[in-house]
């Protein structure tokens, strides 16, 4: 499946600089390990040391959240856009 | 602690509490021929009590567009001081405010732009021990604030209360936006339930951000608050808005409140206030990258070995676009590239790694140090403190 996942700006200095990467993935897991084969530097910001995803990192498969649906093996279709979303605090200063 | 002033409209004793005079009439007229908002959308506002945690990038549009529509009490908390790195987005001051209580420059600015209004200024910083009295009289809570524990703090402190608080967050040229703690909807532990560890994710000083973002996400924030306040319109509640700058989308995503959420799940663990730095610093998921116990040289020491004409490696870890801003004539490895760069380095060699304010090159002294260097210092308090003690000619930023 070609799939399209959007780098969220904070984690662009890792990826090449890249907004987004199109890449060959059934679930979302092969997609997220694709991108963290292709950007070594990603991986220690997505996963924790179990390799498990970080809880201040959430993963979209197009708008909905992948902890509703099946987490990392939630299954990919052609064209889906995967977002990585981590949390930012700026605001104030 | 807190110091309550306003004006409220004259020849008013005469008229109910919710009537408008007609200066506010006169001042309010486009919002009242408008039907979604008219005489009862308007006199919602006049009565309406918002409080804003933060007076800065997010607060400065917010909190003008608030007072100019007519919210009748609008609550600002800030501790901070206006300086000149703030006048690129807080356009809330003007260059005449720089050193001046942010709260007393907002008050100020927002009395001159809607006299009508009530301001409550709270020069202080929200806590766990004053949030949950500051937040009481109000009936929506806007965090516009920039830090993980302030932000989990106003989150949990809302969710306590019962109080809609609009979100809005910003890092560089993205932002994201959405209505945590409406009854029934999720909170912002439902998104994400615990911070990244401290250093992980840098803040606006150390990453930066387009001047107008603020202003953009600012501007929706207030848009939200006052969607609430009149009743009209469908508001962001379970739906996350992130907004790309640069590639000028909005996308919108499902927010989902979690069932197991500590704080507004159905068997919450949290009926209280905790301790937010604590929590943000200590119970992340991995040990703080804010490393202790780095060797330090101070600028002083640097200067005076330098002079002496010792043979020092000066190791830059910013980024190439600060080094353009200035620089000590060092060799740039941006702290990201360390790993795979290390063997541009000479262990043999005395190091010494600097960077804008001395935290990333305590991380590249940290890591150094573990790849083996035994001769590797920090310049304690960066190039900004090279500028304040050794040259004052190298700009600041």
């Amino acid at each position: 499946m070609a799939v399209k996942v959007i780098i969220p700006t904070p984690l662009r200095a890792y990826a090449g600089k890249q907004d987004s990467v199109e890449l060959q993935a059934a679930t979302v897991a092969e997609a997220l390990s694709g991108l963290t084969n292709k950007f070594g530097d990603l991986k220690k910001h997505l996963f924790n040391e179990d390799g498990k995803l970080r809880s201040f990192v959430n993963v979209y498969v197009n708008d909905e959240d992948i902890r509703y649906l099946q987490k990392d093996q939630t299954q990919l279709r052609e064209g889906d856009t995967i977002s990585i979303v981590p949390s930012i605090a700026g605001g104030a200063r | 602690m807190a110091t309550k002033t306003g004006t409220h409209a004259g020849q008013q004793a005469a008229k109910p509490a919710a009537a408008l005079s007609n200066d506010e009439i006169l001042r309010y007229s486009r919002h009242l021929i408008m039907p979604e908002v008219g005489m009862d959308g308007q006199l919602k506002l006049k009565q309406a009590k918002v409080l804003c945690i933060g007076t800065g990038g997010l607060g400065a549009p917010l909190g003008l567009y608030l007072a100019a529509a007519g919210v009748g009490r609008i609550g600002l908390v800030d501790f901070d001081a206006v300086d000149f790195t703030n006048l690129q987005r807080q356009v809330l001051f003007g260059t005449s405010d720089v050193g001046r209580p942010k709260i007393s420059a907002a008050a100020d600015r927002l009395r001159n732009l809607n006299p009508e209004i009530q301001i409550d200024t709270f020069e202080t910083h929200l806590s766990s021990e004053n949030a949950l009295d500051i937040l009481a009289d109000y009936d929506i809570v806007v965090d516009g604030t920039d830090n993980f524990p302030t932000r989990y703090l106003v989150n949990d402190a809302c969710a306590l209360l019962g109080k809609p608080n609009v979100y809005g967050s910003i890092f560089r040229f993205e932002g994201q936006v959405t209505i945590f703690g409406a009854p029934g909807g999720p909170c912002y532990r439902c998104l994400y339930p615990e911070p990244p560890p401290p250093g992980l994710v840098p803040s606006c000083a150390e990453g930066g951000v387009l001047g107008v973002l603020p202003g953009i996400i600012g501007t929706i924030q207030a848009c939200e608050t006052l969607k609430l306040i009149i009743g009209k319109g469908e508001p962001m509640i379970g739906r996350l808005m992130l907004f790309d700058a640069l590639a000028m989308k909005f996308r919108e995503l499902k927010l989902r409140k979690n069932p197991e959420c500590p704080v507004c799940g159905e068997h919450r663990t949290i009926t209280k206030l905790i301790d937010y730095a604590e929590f943000c610093g200590i119970r992340g998921e991995e040990a703080p990258t804010t490393v202790t116990n780095i060797p330090e040289i101070t600028p002083r020491e640097l200067k005076t070995r330098m002079d002496r004409g010792d043979d020092l490696f000066i190791l830059d870890v910013r980024e190439p676009h600060e080094f353009q801003i200035c620089n000590l004539d060092g060799h740039l490895i941006p702290l990201g590239e360390l790993p795979r760069r290390v063997n541009e380095l000479d262990s043999s060699r005395e190091i010494v790694a600097h960077c804008r304010s001395g935290k990333r090159s305590a991380d590249a002294v940290d890591f150094l140090r573990k790849a083996g260097f035994r001769k590797i210092w920090n310049l304690k308090g960066g190039i900004l403190a090279w500028s304040d003690e050794v040259d004052p000619t190298v700009p600041k930023y």
